[in-house]
Parts: C-alpha cells; sequence; structure tokens
C-alpha cells in the first residue's frame, strides 16, 4: 500500500506491506525522526504526542492508513535551536527536563493546547495534560505552561503590529 | 566475645548468637551513615578530560546521566579546577573502551558527592598537566603563568590548552595540587542551567531507545506473563516463516526472533509457542501472609536499652501495624539494547546504570575477553533504580551474534511492568510505650519485606550471610529518635517468589511511612504538639542538630499547625536517609472525598549544594513520585501473573495531582555535598497520612493511602 503524507513540511510517500502499522514507528525507524517516543504502546502515556492536521494525537495507536493526505508534525518540526517554538523557549526557560524522555510527547500536547486556549488555567492544563512524567516534573511543567502561553501571547500581537 | 572451648556447644551458640547480632548491628550502623566512596579510576586526568581542537573540553563521565542532573553538576566541578566556561565543557558518557570505569553502578544518590574530591582533583591536575607543558612550549616559568577560559598567559604570550596538547603524545602526570577554596568557586554552588536542557527540549536522538545503526534489524524476546515460569521449550515452526523474520534464535534460557522490523519481530514473537514450568499459580492474598512481621528471617539492626522489658506491660503498650503495596518504576523508556557482534567484539548501545557490570556479563555469555565488550552508555529515559541490571544487552549481543548484524531490542510495556524489580511490598510493626510526661520510653520498628540489595548483582553475594538485613530493605527503618533511652529496629527478610530490588531510595519510603506516622499517633496519644513532640526526642549529636534544624525550619517556613483550618490540614515528618536529613511539611483538603495535596514545604540539608537549582528540582519530583506512590500506585498478583500492565490502570500522579505550591529551603550543615535525589522521597507518605488524620480523624496504615 502506497501512502502520501506531509511531514514537517516535507512531502513523504511510502510503501507499506502491513497498513496497520502505527505511524509512530514510521516516523522513528523509516523517516529517522527519534524525537517522538515509545512509551507504552497503547496510547496510555503520551511520550509519542505529535500533531496531526493540528491535533495532538497518540502516534503508537494511529494506523498509518489513516495518515494519508494528513499535514503532520512532530517535535523535529515545531521549532529548532534557532527558532524555538514559544513552548520550547518556555520549557529551556524554566529548565523542566529531568531525564527527558516523556518531555517531547509533554511540548507537543502543550503546544495544540494553546493553539486552542490560549491562556490556559490550572484547571485548562489540568484536564488537557494527562501525559505521565516518571521523573515528576509537573511543577515546572505548569510553570512552563504558564510562561509559553505568554511567549506565545506576545508573538501574536508582535506578529500583528508587524502585519 | 565468645566464651567456652571447643565441645561446649551450648554455650558456643549461645556465644555466637550474642557476639553475631552486636557485630552486625555496628557494621547496619556503619552502613547507615557511611559515605559510598567513588570505585574506579581517580588518578589518570587524560582518560577523564578530551581538549578538542575547538579548544574544549570533553568530560567523559563513568556516571550515567538518568535526568538526576549528574552531568551538570560534574561539569560544575570540573570546570572550576580546569579554569574553563560552563560552554567550554562537554559531559559524555564514558564508554568502557575509554578505560574510564565505574565498577560500582550510578545509584545511591552518590554520583556528586563521590566524585566531588576525585573529579575536582582530577581536574585540578590536569589543568597543572597542562600548565608545564605550556610554560615549555611558551618559554616560560611555569610560576609566570596565568589561566583563564582555557588560555595560558605568560612573558607577553598566549597558548590555548587546544594548542598546549598539540603534537604531545606523552604527559608526565604531576602531583595533585590543592584544590580551591569555596570563595574561589565561579560555577559550583551556582544555579546553571543543565547542560543537557537543549537536546532534551529539542528532541535529539540520545536515548538507548534512539540508537540505530546501518542495516539494522530488529529483535524480540519472549517473555513469560506467569511469575516463576521458567523457560523448557519453544515451539517456532509458525514464526519461522513469517514475514520479516530473520531467524529465530533458540539458547537454553530463551528464545528470541530477529526480524527486519519492530513490527514484524513483535508479530513473529507471538507466534512462538513456549512450554514453561511454573510451581504455583501465586495470589496477592500468598504473597501479604509471606509478608507478615514473624514469617521471615529477624535481624535485629539497631538496639539501645532494653525496649522488650517495656513491652511486657501490654496493657500500656501502643501498638500498630502499617502496610505498602508492590511498587513498579514504570520509567517511560523501556529496557532495551542496540548489539552489534562481530569478529573483533561487541558493541552495545543501552540505557543502564551498570555498565561495567553489563559489559562482564556480556562478555562472559559471548566468550569474549571483556576488553571486546565495548558499552556505550546513553541517555536514560528514566532509571530509579530499574536499570541497575540489564540483562536485556546480553540478550541483544545474543541476537547480534546470531545473525551477524547489529540489532536493537526492547521491552514491550506489558513486559515492562511484569518482568520489573519490583519495590518489595513490606509489613511494619511498631511498638512503643509512653512514660508519665507523654515522652516515649521504649519504640520499636520492625519491618518485613522482599530483598532489596540482597541478590542484586552490584552487592557482593556475601554481603548476606556477614550482614543478615538487606540494607537497602531497612533504608530508612532505623529509629531517628536517639534522645529516646530504649529503641530498637529489627529487619525480617522474606524471599518472595518474584524479582524485587532498588526502587528510587529503596526502603526509606516505606520505612518513613510507617515510623514517622507512628510517631504521630504517639505525639497524639501524648496530647503534645507533634513537632515538639519530634524535637525533645532527637539526640545533641551532629547528626540530631541537622535533623532538628531541618524540622525547626519546616515548621517555620509552612506555618506549621496542628488544627483544621478551611477544611485545610497540615501534616508533618521527617528522615534522614544516606546523612540527608529532610523535613516536609503538607497541606491538604479532600476534593470528592479524595486527598489532594496542595502544598508542600521540604527544607532539606545535603550538605554543600553544587547546583541549587537542580537539587530543588529533585526535590520537586521525588516529592510528587511520592505523592503518587503515597496515594495511588500499586501491583496485585492474579492467578500467577503481575498486574496491571499497562498506565492508567497502574495509576500514577498526574499534573492534576502535583501541588501548585512546593516551597523547597536548602540548608547547609555540612562542607561537603551530600545525597540528593532519594532523601526527600522518605518524609512524604507519612506527611500525607498525618495531615489526613488530622482533617479526618482516620488514621491511614496502608499505602496507597484510601479514605473509602
Amino acid at each position: 500500500m502506497k501512502i502520501t503524507f506531509n511531514v514537517n513540511g516535507k512531502s513523504h510517500s511510502i510503501d507499506i506491506a502491513d497498513e496497520n502499522t502505527p505511524l509512530l514507528w514510521i516516523i522513528r525507524d523509516v523517516l529517522n525522526l527519534k524525537g517522538t517516543k515509545f512509551g507504552c504502546g497503547k496510547a496510555a502515556c503520551g511520550a509519542c504526542t505529535l500533531h496531526i492536521n493540528g491535533e495532538a494525537v497518540r502516534s503508537c495507536s494511529y494506523a498509518i492508513k489513516f495518515a494519508q493526505g494528513k499535514t503532520i508534525t512532530t517535535l523535529e518540526g515545531l521549532g529548532n535551536t534557532e527558532n524555538p517554538h514559544p513552548v520550547q523557549q518556555a520549557w529551556i526557560e524554566e529548565v523542566v527536563p529531568q531525564c527527558g524522555y516523556c518531555q517531547p510527547g509533554f511540548i507537543m500536547a502543550t503546544a495544540a493546547l494553546l493553539e486552542k486556549v490560549p491562556n490556559p488555567t490550572d484547571e485548562d492544563i489540568d484536564k488537557n495534560i494527562i501525559n505521565i512524567c516518571r521523573c515528576a516534573t509537573y511543577y515546572r511543567m505548569r510553570k512552563a505552561i504558564h510562561r509559553a502561553a505568554e511567549l506565545k501571547m506576545e508573538q501574536t500581537s508582535l506578529e500583528a503590529q508587524n502585519t | 566475645m565468645v566464651r567456652g572451648g571447643l565441645g561446649t556447644v551450648g554455650v558456643l551458640a549461645l556465644g555466637t548468637y550474642v557476639f553475631r547480632n552486636p557485630i552486625r548491628r555496628q557494621m547496619a550502623g556503619f552502613v547507615n551513615t557511611a559515605d559510598s566512596p567513588y570505585l574506579g579510576n581517580t588518578d589518570t586526568p587524560i582518560i577523564w578530560f578530551e581538549i578538542t581542537k575547538e579548544n574544549h573540553v570533553v568530560l567523559h563521565s563513568p556516571k550515567v546521566e538518568m535526568g538526576q542532573g549528574t552531568f551538570t553538576g560534574l561539569a560544575q566541578m570540573a570546570a572550576d579546577e580546569l579554569e574553563v566556561t560552563m560552554k567550554q565543557i562537554t559531559v559524555v558518557h564514558a564508554d568502557t573502551a575509554s578505560g574510564n570505569i565505574d565498577t560500582f553502578a550510578t545509584g545511591g544518590s552518590t554520583s556528586i558527592s563521590s566524585l566531588w574530591v576525585p573529579l575536582r582533583e582530577l581536574a585540578a591536575t590536569m589543568r597543572e598537566m597542562l600548565k608545564n607543558e605550556a610554560a615549555q612550549k611558551l618559554n616560560v616559568a611555569v610560576s609566570e603563568l596565568s589561566v583563564s577560559e582555557g588560555v595560558f598567559s605568560g612573558g607577553g604570550k598566549t597558548l590555548t590548552y587546544a594548542e598546549t596538547v598539540e603534537g604531545v603524545s606523552e604527559w608526565q602526570i604531576p602531583d595533585t595540587p590543592p584544590l580551591k577554596s569555596v570563595k574561589e568557586y565561579k560555577f559550583i554552588g551556582k544555579p546553571i542551567a543543565r547542560v543537557d536542557l537543549e537536546d532534551k527540549v529539542y528532541g535529539a536522538p540520545i536515548f538507548g531507545i534512539d540508537a540505530d545503526m546501518p542495516d539494522m534489524l530488529h529483535g524480540a524476546v519472549v517473555r513469560s506473563s506467569k511469575i516463576g515460569a521458567r523457560f523448557k521449550t519453544a515451539d517456532t515452526a509458525k514464526a519461522e516463516n513469517m514475514p520479516g523474520v530473520v531467524k529465530i534464535v533458540k539458547e537454553n534460557d530463551f528464545v528470541g526472533v530477529v526480524a527486519n522490523s519492530l513490527i514484524e519481530a513483535e508479530n513473529a514473537k507471538k507466534a512462538i509457542k513456549v512450554e514453561w514450568e511454573t510451581d504455583k499459580n501465586w495470589q496477592t492474598a500468598d504473597i501479604k501472609a509471606m509478608l507478615e512481621v514473624g514469617k521471615g528471617e529477624p535481624y535485629v539492626i539497631q538496639k539501645e536499652g532494653d525496649p522488650e522489658a517495656f513491652f511486657k506491660d501490654a496493657e500500656n503498650t501502643i501498638h500498630s501495624d502499617y502496610w505498602s503495596p508492590i511498587g513498579a518504576h514504570a520509567q517511560l523508556e523501556p529496557n532495551g539494547a542496540l548489539a552489534y557482534v562481530d569478529a573483533n567484539g561487541a558493541t552495545i548501545r543501552m540505557s543502564t546504570q551498570v555498565v561495567s557490570i553489563t559489559r562482564d556479563e556480556i562478555a562472559e555469555r559471548l566468550g569474549l575477553e571483556k576488553e571486546k565488550v565495548n558499552i556505550v552508555p546513553t541517555f536514560l529515559g528514566g532509571g530509579f533504580g530499574r536499570r541497575l541490571h540489564t540483562p536485556n544487552g546480553m540478550q541483544a549481543a545474543v541476537l547480534s551474534k546470531a545473525v551477524g548484524k547489529p540489532v536493537k531490542c526492547f521491552f514491550t510495556r506489558k513486559e515492562e511492568f511484569q518482568h520489573d524489580t519490583f519495590r518489595p511490598p513490606t509489613h511494619h510493626v511498631l511498638k512503643a510505650v509512653l512514660d508519665d510526661n507523654g515522652m516515649v520510653q521504649a519504640i520499636e520498628h520492625n519491618v518485613s519485606s522482599g530483598d532489596v540489595a540482597f541478590g542484586s548483582v552490584i552487592v557482593p553475594s556475601i554481603a548476606a550471610p556477614i550482614l543478615g538485613a538487606d540494607l537497602g530493605a531497612w533504608r530508612g527503618g532505623m529509629i531517628q529518635y536517639g534522645a529516646i533511652p530504649n529503641f530498637s529496629a529489627v529487619s525480617w527478610r522474606v524471599k518472595l517468589p518474584f524479582a524485587t530490588s532498588w526502587w528510587r531510595s529503596l526502603g526509606l519510603l516505606a520505612n518513613t511511612f510507617a515510623i514517622e506516622s507512628f510517631m504521630d499517633e504517639l505525639a497524639v496519644k501524648s496530647g503534645k504538639n507533634p513537632a515538639e513532640f519530634r524535637l525533645a526526642q532527637i539526640q545533641d549529636d551532629d547528626r540530631g542538630e541537622r535533623l532538628k534544624s531541618v524540622i525547626q525550619t519546616a515548621v517555620e517556613k509552612s506555618g506549621f499547625k496542628d488544627v483544621v483550618n478551611n477544611g485545610k490540614a497540615m501534616g508533618l515528618a521527617s528522615s534522614t536517609d544516606a546523612n540527608t536529613p529532610c523535613a516536609q511539611v503538607v497541606e491538604i483538603s479532600l476534593e470528592n472525598n479524595e486527598i489532594k495535596v496542595h502544598k508542600v514545604t521540604c527544607v532539606m540539608d545535603p550538605g554543600l549544594v553544587v547546583n541549587p537549582d537542580q537539587v530543588r528540582a529533585q526535590c520537586e519530583g521525588a516529592i510528587i513520585m511520592g505523592i503518587s506512590a503515597t496515594l495511588f500506585e500499586k501491583m496485585e498478583v492474579v492467578d500467577g501473573e503481575l498486574t496491571p500492565t499497562i498506565y492508567g490502570p497502574y495509576q500514577m500522579a498526574l499534573m492534576k495531582h502535583a501541588p501548585k505550591e512546593i516551597d523547597v529551603v536548602l540548608l547547609q550543615g555540612a562542607d561537603s555535598p551530600g545525597a540528593v535525589g532519594e532523601p526527600p522521597l522518605g518524609p512524604i507518605g507519612a506527611a500525607i497520612a498525618n495531615a489526613v488524620f488530622r482533617l479526618t480523624g482516620k488514621r491511614l496504615r496502608e499505602m496507597p493511602l484510601q479514605l473509602t
């Protein structure tokens, strides 16, 4: 089966025998983007969270066949050192990661939340950010999410002034 | 002392009993307060530091980075003595081929403390070694050279470290120079951002599971879901013909499959029919029955005065039972390895806390000399003790050898939950007698636990017969109130049918939960303020004074009150782990009959702090991990299987359970660094249980704490 989709602004066409292969393994092992992590394989921990058409999705439980024609963003496509996404910038300011393994999933889930709720309350965060971090960096994550919202709103208002 | 001659068997037997126990108690006391030394090379700077052409220093760390911030602390320590900036130093994992091998492990909250002196001495020696060479190259006297940011200056000339090492192949290692004083530190003691921050925020492929090689295949090992299952035979006929399968590998002790992709390997694995041998279909009730204090082997680990004499007065003896469940590590990155074995030897990239032991294990299995096996440690997606034995490296190596290509394999999440080396369940019996003033006259703590240290690859097998009591199981299990006239602690060893081992802070979590809850019960009985009750019964030596300071400061900073206010109540507990005292005050309320932790004040005295921001991060994480264990986590044994096998059913703290306020206060009661990563896990369980009692009048004595 041939499946065509866009990842981080680049179009990919792959031939795959098993159309039920989870998207996660295509991203990691075929496209070699290791920023998206495997945690449980059952959409229970959120380590594999990425964006499909702007929505946060747990890619370990998303069959590749559904990716046809979709636009996918992984952590690598969210930002980089030269041009960090506000969530990444906030994560750095608050020094959030410890082991760091679950952080990509949290960053992606947060980035998707801010698109829908630009200035989330603590309650919004509790309801929407439901990934698992074993180092339990939640305390700093909450601060970083509020900071990311600030940074993103500043960025948005700057962009508005410039246009 | 042993009295009586040979042949007086009765006397000898008694003598042996009387003799051995005090010795063991002395050893237990020693283990309880001893600092752990670093077990590796500490005198050859050139295997620790590499100077690059760009005038950067690469520090090859024999300790692994699993989130605890060790790489950052080590970089700060080295940079100060090496006279380079933080930007000029990079920390990488030393592979075993580099020769910089820690023959012990990364664990026990010892990485910074055990390297505090050796690493700075190595860095200072390296600096002097470079200086001697620079003096020759510049033709300037050593005494005329100064150094800053990796550049020597003297006699109007300059030379970088990179220029200094150019063309030099043999080095004369000078004597260790004096180390800098606290006033001279530029980086030690500063809240410097983690050195691995950007890699972790931008998704660099730094973990074991991210390792790849050209021509790499994927492996999978069949594991039984039953406790105690022994591999007998495997029917692999169906799996051999499945798509993508390269080879089925049958060993005496396991069967594995190698395939082109991970999914193909997993599919073929499911098609292999293995016959397992099991003895019994274990249930939770069996485990609980085995665990009761009085069933296992007892070892007195601490004794002062004669507490037994007071407990004869049964009527006035206060008695409580506490329980803690089987705990899973549940680290997010599953165990795995990428192995490549060819005619020259073996290279294994993996997340492990036991680099040298894994190397030795693989060398033995493959029949190779140790030097032919190179373990390349990666960043760990969580350690917490889960990777203090990693035989999965050996399994990957066996699969790779069978196909002659690199093979990567790792655990499924179900396998992680069922083949964990669990935190052992515990049962505690506490007894006490109060005097007429309401102070404790006698107290005893009995802890019954599965093994933690014994049977572990990092503890010599000789330790069990010598020590008797499992030093991991009783961690935190001694009575810390030295002013009580009569006290004792007894560790009961129980052999459980599944693997139990190191879980961040070992016995500290459960032992402190039991002892500090019981101290709260006694304070209530005596009608005293729980803080004052504790403070009055701590001895006046250095250890006692440091403990008193953290309790007093926690009371002041939190405004600790022994009353319910606006539906909220506070709870206090404290512990001293590996010489680091820690006191915590929690503030809780009930929301829909669920315990909600609003604020935690954590006062800890780890001695000199190398990086205050990372020490705070460790406290914050340990507190929330402790809340998770106290309120939610529990493995069950059902029909011979450990369950649950997935996050969610194995309930853990999420964002919504994290306190909105965590106030960490660091005291410095010693001039060198002590343990940080584990001590703050001690008080949290009891602090919550004590607050719950204040709020509801219910004394919850079993973790996870449940109100209904």
